[in-house]
Order: C-alpha cells, then structure tokens, then sequence
C-alpha cells in the first residue's frame, strides 16, 4: 500500500502597487523557488494554485508537507511582480483546505 | 507568548509618515518591539515623536545608536559620548582593528558588518572568542538577502553560513533584524525565521534571534540605564525622603 501525500495548504496575500492575476503570483513564486533552490529544489515542492481572489488579492496555494519551509522563505524573497514592487505574506498555513478557511474566516 | 523583535527600522527618521506606516505595518506582522536607528544628536522632541507614534501602534520603541568609526580610538570617543544616551548602541565595523574593538568592549551590544563588501566582514574565530567574552551579539541584517540576487547572494549565503556556525560554536548570541528602509521589504518574524533556514540555522534558533537573544540585550541595558542602577548586582531600592 503506497503512503498517503501530505500536503500543506497556504493562505496568501498578495500586496502590490498594481492589481495581478493568479498566473502573475504564479510566476512570482516558481520564479523564487527557482532561484534560492534550484530546479531539483522546485521539483520537490509540488506547487500548485488552487484560488486566487482578484478582489482580495488573497491567493491559496498548495505544496508538499515537506516543502513547507523552501516555499515559505521563497514566497518571502519575492520582492516584485511585473517590476512593482510586491510583499506575498502568508496569512496561515494548515493540513485541509477546511481547516484553512477556517482560520482564514477567523482572522477576518 | 513569544514576543518578536525588530532592532532596526530604518525609515527616514523626518518623514513621520513614513515611520507611522512602517511601524504600524511592524505591528501587524506581530512584532511587540521595534528599534530605529537615531542619528547621534538626535533631539529630544523627535524621540518623544517617535515613542508617540509606537505607542499609538501598541508596540515597544528602542532608541538605538549606529556607531560607523574609523579607527578604534574614534569608538572609543563614540562609546563613551553616546553610550548612556541611547538604549541599544551597534557598531558597524569597517576595518579589522575597529571589529576588535567594538568586540572586547562590554559597552557594544551589536556587532554589525557590510552586506555587499565581503572583505569587510571580519567575523572570524578571534573576533567571535572576544564578542563571547564581552556578551556581545552578532546582529544580521535581513534586507540585503532579499534585495541582492544572484552571484552576491549566493556569496553573502556562503559567508552568513560560515558565520552563523562559528557565532554557535562560541556561544555568541545572534539576533536577526531586517534593517528595511521601505514597507515593502518588511517581512513578518516567520519569514525571516525560514529565510535564516538558508544560511543554516535551524527555524527554532532564528525564532530565539527575532525574540528572546535581542530582548534579553534590551532588558539588560534599559535596567543598566535605570537611575537606579549602580553596579552589577547593586541597585538603589528607596531613597531618603524628607531631608
């Protein structure tokens, strides 16, 4: 029997001068990935965007549990998108969309 | 719960705008204490300004003094004018002879060197033996890694990494601060917590760096600055009245 995959769910906002898209904030955060880990360190972070909020600027994105601390300090080191300058905080980080939701709701 | 600390703002001090902003934004990723940097004649007016606007944020302020000397004998004219005015005194080193001064001198609570020189970075075994010595701090600046890319990165990374386990080795404390000058390069305790993953230190420690390591420095200095302090140990519990 194969082990179930941990995932980790992160809620995101997204603060920058000029309104983006989910593809944008993408980029970004492949981009930093890429650049402080490596294409082998990418590889093992199963990125991927569940929802982007254009009215909120929040985003959920997705990764392996493993992989939580090298997708944390790569969303930290993303300092622009589309050459304005941005800050992507993390708003909370859970094992469930469920749960994260919750806590999204919870902090308003 | 655990209380954060950020030991260098840097807004420009005569934009009060600016430093409400960051202060106020300082207060919203969960620091309870910030530091900004004060020019040496400062006055006292714009320190008081600057406590109002921290206390209207709810968040503890610092007053913090950035020596840059040239030679040792300036630190030690610097240290013994500006020591006893502000509540955190760091010494940027620029030259070796200055690096091991401002590390044997009890008076010097943070060691501070040059992000983007390298050859200015003279935390080696010495100078890290006498900083253990004097309870000194190696304080490490969190912007340059998120403003520099590439090549001087990846050499700063090397260098913070080579430092970091010498610091550990001798039991010299660090403390992590951000040293921004914008709203945009502040990061949250957390953050810079996993971006210390980086140069190889374990989240646990950097959470100490942001926290406990440069809070035990501040308490230590506000209580040394108390009127009541006369020595280590010694401390006035009341006074004669009425004479």
């Amino acid at each position: 029997m194969s082990k179930r995959v941990r995932r980790r769910y992160l809620a995101l906002k997204v603060v920058c001068e000029e309104p983006v898209n989910g593809r944008d904030v993408m980029g970004a955060i492949w981009n930093a990935v890429l650049q402080l880990f490596g294409e082998y360190g990418a590889s093992q972070a199963s990125l991927s965007l569940i929802e982007f909020d254009p009215q909120k600027n929040c985003a959920v994105v997705r990764c392996s549990h493993t992989a939580l601390e090298m997708v944390r300090a790569s969303l930290a080191s993303v300092t622009e998108i589309n050459e304005k300058p941005t800050v992507i905080q993390v708003l909370g980080v859970s094992g469930t969309l469920r749960a994260l939701r919750k806590k999204a709701l919870l902090q308003g | 719960m655990r209380r954060f600390v950020d030991l260098r703002l840097r807004p420009s001090i005569n934009d009060p705008d600016q430093v409400e902003g960051m202060v106020r934004k300082a207060s919203e990723l969960g620091y309870g204490l910030v530091g900004i940097p004060l020019p040496p004649n400062v006055t006292r007016d714009k320190v008081d300004q600057l406590q109002r606007i921290c206390s209207n944020a709810k968040i503890d302020f610092v007053t913090r003094g950035d020596l840059t000397p040239k030679t040792p004998g300036e630190l030690l004219q610097d240290l013994r004018r500006f020591r006893r005015r502000f509540e955190i005194i760091s010494v940027t080193c620029t030259s070796r002879r200055v690096a091991r001064q401002a590390a044997k001198d009890r008076r010097v609570d943070f060691l501070l060197f040059s992000a983007t020189d390298l050859h200015k970075r003279f935390f080696d075994h010495a100078e890290a033996e006498l900083a253990s010595k004097a309870l000194s701090c190696l304080e490490i600046e969190m912007a340059p890694l998120l403003s520099l890319s590439g090549f001087s990165r990846i050499r700063l990374l090397s260098r913070l990494q080579r430092e970091v386990a010498i610091a550990k080795r001798f039991n010299v404390p660090v403390a992590i601060s951000s040293g921004v000058t914008n709203e945009y390069l502040m990061r949250g305790p957390h953050e810079y917590a996993v971006l210390a993953t980086l140069f190889d230190m374990p989240t646990p420690h950097a959470l100490r760096a942001l926290s406990e390591d440069p809070l035990a420095i501040v308490k230590r200095n506000r209580k040394k600055l108390s009127p009541d302090y006369v020595a280590p140990g010694i401390r006035v519990v009341r006074r004669k009245t009425g004479v």
